[in-house]
């Protein structure tokens, strides 16, 4: 293990989180879709579908930022560790990662225009017209790792082919496995939730779901092993005969496992699993194909130099010591129900102090000085410590101004001089 | 130093570059309410605990809704972003990317940070008690300021390279922390972006209710709404003239030819002139109003100081003259106009304790959104094109950054439309939001457990 490998481990669990996490996002989208092309004869049965719809918005909502900001963490990590390989990958895979882009804009859009209306016609466009592009975000990042794992994309600007390095065999099957993954992983997921709101028939639904999408994963990894023996032979090598072998083996048990507790309806322990499964996947992928990256270029020549390698190790390491209680809170909020309406009796006593006025002369005499402080530091003075001292003061002025122009109250007052004043406010 | 590729794969750079604007252009508004937002409904939620008035803590509920909304949408807007970084400029990221990487790679924390607790936030309205929802928010906010630090740090970067050596192309030696926060032009164009930011929130959240007074709605809840953000973007229009000044007088030692673009100075001179308004064409300023001595005063604060003209590098390395010099005069020009706007408002406030009753002043108020945000893509026209073709200044051109791939054309038409659909869709959820009332059937943060009580499930 070298410095340059670490990065590269963060890389991996980030594109895994992402995998579960954004995965089941876009799977959300993808049964929202599904249940509004089934077509319902019955009110029940619409009733049965806007449900399913609900339920994926809501059981997602409040994460899905979070989720999503994943793909960011591994987009800046490798650029900035691996920079070669990733100028590499984004030239020569740019119309998958157009395709990626657009799946995630419909999708941030379907989630804005959903807050934004109650509208029962309204919402079924919106998740028809946005849902639809959750198939294409897993697609298109799946046909990526295709292209990656089958060694189709060359070091340097573009240097690959701009359309077989992802249209391939390969890639086929592994956009086709993203999808499903993306659409299993909702369905345990939403089975869960819904579980916990002991909402049996939603439950029960999204759980016929997971098996459905579970037996077509394992059918398309089956029927991918002769694929990926023609296509990208290397690769079969090192899944099934090298080193690979153990993160197969992982990724085996753990989807046999899910299924299991699938069936018996032990959701929130067939959720692990069925996350364990991906990083199973991931973990042989990254085994089979080490220590390359590119055809052309291993870990060690793409890595950065070592004084990067160790920034990018040492903002990690301060990100996660901040993000992890942050996601903590999120998620125990979120999936003890803790963003379930509640009754308003938590909601305390609030304290005040009235409103007091204070005179606000002290406040002007204090923006006054801060101005010219700002003004001879920042303005007239030209060494940094000065214009350092310039930019407090200035700080310090819009505070004090703010202090001392009080908006709520000039808000008051505004409404008070209207009542005394004869001519009506927009005459 | 390499001379500029003009001819070879550089095919795209004009349809890339052109992508690369439209992108920042659709994506800075969602830049400005991440920053300032946060801060604005935590204001107003303030006042709540401190008075425990109701009409408080709706506005901060409502704005709430907005703030969720934008931030959706920012941040797709953003990952695009962050997409082309590598699709369009494969080659600046290969070589540099161990330099400046570091920055992105920090603002993903804080954009991580931020998406974390605009969830909480959002969704905690009814969880929390008043003061630990009220806490919330702060992280939202230092996330807000910490992510702008980050990105500034990388653009300041480009504009003022340092912390590396290169050899054949390839980086060693290098230094990122250095590189990115061991920079002078940081602070200034980080604390121009901020505060900007504010006047772009603030007036922007202003406007509605600034048109509602026109139309006669001028309730309690009318007057707070318009005069919390109103005030904040108010008291940020002055320090921001002076943060303008100080930026320009950085970018005048440090970039004179960008200066010399902004200016259309084509060559150097003593006691150089400043034009307001005009055309540059043939070396010269056509149909401007020309102050003497003003440019020299202004950037050297000396009457008779030399300023670079555009005759000192060859023609190849000068930016587009009149698209950054007429973007200059439209952010200045805007930014005065916000100033005495904001005067105006402080004058009145001071002396009369009201607001100014004229309508000017609120058709003023109501244009004044629109005007900040454009003053701002203005400024970010300046910084970006006045630094070509330069994508590292000094150092790497965007002819050898651009990629190579013949992707580009369809990137640009498929991205665009996705971008006036963004409109489309952010202006309608503003107006929805508007209307629908807080609480009761027609209110989508209530719908869920409305359609869990309705179906019975």
């Amino acid at each position: 293990m070298h410095l340059y490998d670490l990065p590269i481990i963060a890389v991996l669990i980030g594109l895994a989180l992402y995998t579960i996490l954004g995965g089941a996002d876009f799977g959300a989208g993808i049964w929202q879709l599904v249940s509004l092309l089934t077509p319902a004869s019955s009110a029940e049965g619409r009733g049965r579908s806007r449900a399913i719809r609900e339920h994926a918005h809501h059981a997602i909502g409040p994460v899905w930022e979070a989720n999503h900001v994943w793909l960011i963490f591994v987009l800046t990590v490798t650029w900035t560790a691996y920079p070669a390989a990733f100028g590499a990958l984004a030239s020569t895979l740019a119309v998958p990662l157009l395709f990626a882009g657009v799946g995630i804009i419909f999708r941030g859009t379907a989630y804005a225009l959903r807050s934004g209306t109650a509208q029962r016609r309204e919402l079924r466009i919106i998740d028809g017209l946005f849902s639809a592009a959750s198939f294409l975000t897993p697609f298109a990042l799946g046909t990526m790792v295709g292209a990656i794992a089958s060694g189709r994309v060359p070091k340097g600007n573009a240097a690959g082919n701009l359309i077989s390095s992802w249209l391939n065999p390969t890639s086929l099957l592994a956009g086709a496995l993203a999808v499903v993954l993306s659409a299993y992983l909702a369905a345990v997921y939403l089975a869960a939730d819904a579980d916990r709101h002991d909402e049996t028939e939603l439950a029960g639904a999204f759980r016929r779901r997971a098996l459905v999408t579970a037996v077509i994963a394992g059918a398309i990894a089956l029927a991918g092993l002769p694929v990926l023996h023609a296509d990208a032979h290397r690769l079969y090598v090192g899944l099934l005969e090298g080193p690979g072998l153990v993160g197969v083996g992982i990724s085996l048990l753990a989807g046999v496992t899910t299924l299991g507790l699938v069936l018996a309806r032990r959701y929130g322990q067939a959720r692990i699993s069925a996350a364990l499964a991906v990083v199973g996947m991931i973990v042989g992928w990254a085994l089979a194909q080490q220590p390359r990256l590119l055809p052309d270029l291993t870990v060690a020549q793409a890595a950065a130099p070592t004084t990067t390698l160790i920034a990018v190790l040492i903002a990690i390491g301060m990100g996660i010591v901040i993000l992890f209680p942050s996601l903590g809170l999120l998620f125990g909020l979120f999936l003890r129900g803790g963003f379930d309406d509640q009754p308003l009796a938590v909601i305390l006593a609030v304290p005040t102090d009235g409103g007091r006025t204070r005179s606000a002369t002290v406040s002007v005499r204090v923006a006054i000085a801060g101005l010219l402080g700002g003004l001879g530091f920042l303005t007239f003075a030209n060494p940094p410590w000065a214009h350092t001292i310039g930019v407090i003061s200035l700080g310090v002025c819009a505070l004090a101004t703010l202090a001392a122009v009080n908006p709520t109250e000039l808000a008051d007052l505004e409404g008070a001089s209207i009542t005394e004043s004869p001519s009506p406010p927009g005459a | 130093m390499n001379p500029p590729t003009t001819a070879g794969h550089a095919v795209y750079l004009k349809a890339a570059s052109q992508l690369q604007a439209l992108s920042f252009t659709a994506h800075v508004p969602f830049i400005c309410f991440g920053i300032a937002l946060p801060a604005i409904v935590a204001y107003v939620e303030w006042r709540y605990l401190r008075t425990g008035d109701e009409l408080y803590r709706t506005i901060a509920r409502r704005w709430t809704r907005i703030m969720a909304a934008l931030f959706a949408i920012g941040a797709v807007t953003g990952t695009i972003l962050s997409f082309e970084m590598g699709m369009l400029w494969p080659s600046f990221m290969s070589t540099f990317g161990s330099v400046f990487g570091l920055g992105f790679a920090i603002e993903g924390f804080s954009f991580f940070l931020e998406a974390i607790f605009v969830g909480i936030y959002v969704y905690g309205w009814k969880r929390f008690s008043p003061r630990v929802h009220f806490l919330t928010a702060l992280p939202m906010i230092f996330a807000g300021f910490t992510g702008s630090l980050m990105v500034i740090s990388v653009n300041a970067w480009m504009q003022h390279p340092s912390g590396f050596r290169l050899h054949h192309g390839h980086v060693y030696d290098v230094h990122p922390w250095a590189a990115l926060f061991g920079n002078s032009f940081l602070w200034n164009e980080l604390i121009h972006m901020y505060v900007g930011a504010f006047m772009v929130a603030g007036f922007l959240l202003a406007m509605p209710y600034a048109i509602g007074r026109l139309r006669g709605r001028w309730s309690r809840y009318e007057r707070i709404a318009f005069t919390v953000p109103f005030s904040i973007a108010a008291i940020a229009s002055p320090l921001e003239v002076l943060i303008g000044d100080w930026v320009a007088r950085d970018v005048a030692t440090e970039q004179p030819i960008k200066l010399a673009a902004i200016e259309g100075l084509a060559k150097t001179t003593r006691g150089a002139p400043e034009h307001l308004l005009g055309w540059y064409t043939n070396g010269q300023i056509k149909f401007g109003i020309a102050i003497p001595h003003l440019l020299s005063l202004l950037a050297f604060h000396s009457f008779n100081a030399k300023v670079t003209g555009l005759d000192a590098v060859p023609v190849a390395y000068r930016p587009p003259i009149n698209i950054t010099r007429i973007s200059f005069q439209t952010m200045v020009g805007i930014g005065t106009g916000l100033a005495v706007l904001a005067m105006w408002f402080l004058w009145v406030r001071y002396r009369h304790r009201r607001l100014p009753r004229q309508r000017l002043f609120f058709l003023a108020a109501a244009a004044a959104g629109p005007g900040a945000i454009t003053a701002l893509i203005a400024g970010w026209m300046v910084t970006e094109v006045g630094r070509q073709p330069w994508v590292v200044y000094h150092v790497m051109t965007t002819a050898q950054a651009v990629t190579r791939a013949g992707s580009v054309p369809v990137s640009y038409g498929v991205l665009s439309a996705a971008y006036v659909m963004i409109a489309i869709a952010a202006v309608w959820i503003l107006r929805r939001l508007a209307r629908a009332p807080l609480g009761g059937a027609e209110d989508p943060l209530e719908r869920n457990n409305q359609d869990r009580q309705l179906l019975g499930v």
